[in-house]
């Protein structure tokens, strides 16, 4: 059975309490059991504080004052919209440094309504100055780009979700990687949305650029990559967020935007994942009609 | 006047401007005054050394007692004090830890304060540390849900090196009835103290229970 990006989250983690005495993990019940209390390093550094994710936030500032490095973790909506502030105030202001790990991308809790729903979590987050934001493609991307980032000092948020690519894709924390490369439009998909954007672009002449880190978003590469002013982003949360930085990075080219990602309306059906982005467009036959559709085909 | 009004008053009076904060500065004057005096362990030239005593203004509200007693105890040269809620200086209406020597936390918003001395007490206690975080609440800043997160969770987690000093001038609308008794609920060592008698205020701060987080609720008149 495939591993998932929460499995890998709790292996790369315990893993790192291993190995840096300054790794603590803060939760609020979200993913407790998942964690191997037996091995002594998870029992003395990991801090399941209760549901209270206000406070997990804030307690984690605490330890961040302290020299440690706070790895939090819980379902999207409660990491990032319920403590917002805390954040904002307890982490950004202070200039302190913090890991957030959600689980449960956009409507990967499909069935449970949109109060579990997190589809704006990469918008809000964009707010915050210096937040860094990755969004992996697979277990081992996450693996990986935390290694990468972990001890930078900045403030950086990953967000996992259930949909995963199929395959690796060889990628640099802060860096666009080239997939392939055409004439006709330039495509940045974002994390899990490479592999069906890939199945939409078969036998397009197309540039496809992806993107594992969002901020900082790589405009260097966008720039050197593109033949043809015509962009596309493809984007698993709401849809067009990283236009501010395509605009910015493409500031001095005349060029065409086309935002295709999830609609910012309520998604008020219950059911599967798959289901909503057979409704939202977020599939292969779905992605390719929309850049049919910008290119004029 | 206590003698601790009598002592600051000369820096209290250059930092003007922030009037409105009147009852919220002056009321936490004197459990201050006895903190910094005879309680906290600290290294004004190295005001982050790891041997210090930790004090958070969780409240952040009408710093300018805790300002002047941090110029008087030498954190920061008093010429700061003029430059109060200035453009060019480094004192803000409420306090900011990247800018003002002494200060642990930025705070301002209410109820960030006492969750984060929470973490901190949390980490001193990983670290083996014996050093202690004191953080002073207003009785205002009760009214927040993230506070009363903050003292179950330092309850429960037994944090005997965490004081919380909650200042009850009486600013809440809400009536919070008998806020020791609230805090022993939620397995704190509590007491009430006059908040202006500094003997009340010393014995109580230098008071630590083994198992317990302690509360001391400062009435203020």
């Amino acid at each position: 059975m495939q591993t998932t990006m929460r499995q890998q989250m709790v292996e790369t983690l315990e893993d790192i309490l291993l190995q840096d005495e300054r790794a603590v993990i803060v939760l609020a019940e979200i993913s407790y059991s998942l964690f191997h209390k037996q091995r002594p390093e998870v029992r003395e550094r990991l801090f399941n504080l209760g549901i209270m994710e206000q406070s997990m936030i804030s307690v984690a500032a605490g330890f961040a004052l302290e020299g440690f490095i706070p790895c939090v973790h819980s379902i999207t909506p409660f990491l990032v919209e319920r403590p917002f502030e805390q954040l904002k105030d307890d982490f950004c202001y202070q200039q302190l440094s913090g890991k957030f790990i959600s689980t449960g991308a956009s409507y990967d809790y499909s069935e449970e309504g949109m109060t579990h729903q997190g589809s704006g979590d990469v918008h809000i987050l964009r707010s915050l100055p210096g937040m860094q934001i990755v969004v992996p493609g697979t277990p081992s991307e996450f693996d990986a780009l935390f290694r990468a980032s972990y001890a930078n000092g900045a403030n950086t948020y990953f967000r996992l979700s259930l949909a995963q690519n199929p395959f690796d894709t060889s990628t640099q924390f802060g860096k666009l990687a080239v997939v392939r490369r055409g004439t006709q439009a330039t495509i940045i998909a974002v994390g899990p949305t490479l592999a069906p954007t890939l199945a939409a672009v078969e036998g397009m002449d197309v540039t496809v650029l992806y993107c594992a880190t969002v901020a900082p978003f790589d405009g260097e590469t966008l720039r050197a990559a593109d033949q043809s002013s015509n962009i596309i982003l493809v984007e698993p949360y709401y849809e067009g967020v990283l236009a501010q930085d395509i605009c910015a990075a493409m500031q001095h080219t005349p060029m065409r935007l086309e935002s295709i990602g999830v609609p910012h309306r309520i998604l008020p059906n219950y059911g599967a994942p798959e289901e909503h982005d057979a409704d939202i467009g977020l599939t292969p036959q779905g992605i390719r009609r929309r850049i049919e559709r910008f290119l004029g085909k | 006047m206590t003698s601790a009004r009598d002592h600051l008053e000369p820096l209290l009076l250059e930092l003007l401007g922030d009037e409105k904060h009147d009852s919220s500065s002056y009321s936490t004057l004197d459990v201050l005054w006895v903190l910094y005096d005879r309680v906290m362990r600290y290294d004004a030239r190295n005001p982050r050394s790891e041997e210090r005593d930790r004090f958070v203004l969780s409240k952040g509200h009408g710093p300018v007692a805790y300002y002047a007693i941090l110029a008087d105890k030498g954190f920061f040269p008093h010429s700061e004090l003029k430059k109060f809620m200035r453009w060019n200086g480094i004192l803000g209406a409420h306090p900011d830890r990247n800018q003002v020597p002494g200060v642990e936390i930025s705070t301002g918003s209410l109820g960030h304060g006492l969750p984060m001395a929470v973490g901190m007490a949390l980490a001193l206690r990983l670290k083996k540390s014996d050093r202690r975080v004191f953080a002073l609440i207003g009785d205002g800043e009760c009214n927040e849900g993230s506070i009363w997160e903050a003292i179950l969770l330092a309850g429960n987690r037994q944090l005997s090196n965490l004081t919380c000093i909650a200042i009850n001038n009486h600013s809440s609308s809400l009536e919070l009835g008998d806020l020791a008794a609230k805090f022993a609920a939620f397995g704190w060592a509590a007491i009430s103290i006059d908040g202006r008698d500094h003997t009340q205020i010393y014995d109580a701060l230098m008071h630590v229970d083994e198992t317990r987080p302690t509360a001391i609720v400062a009435e203020i008149e």
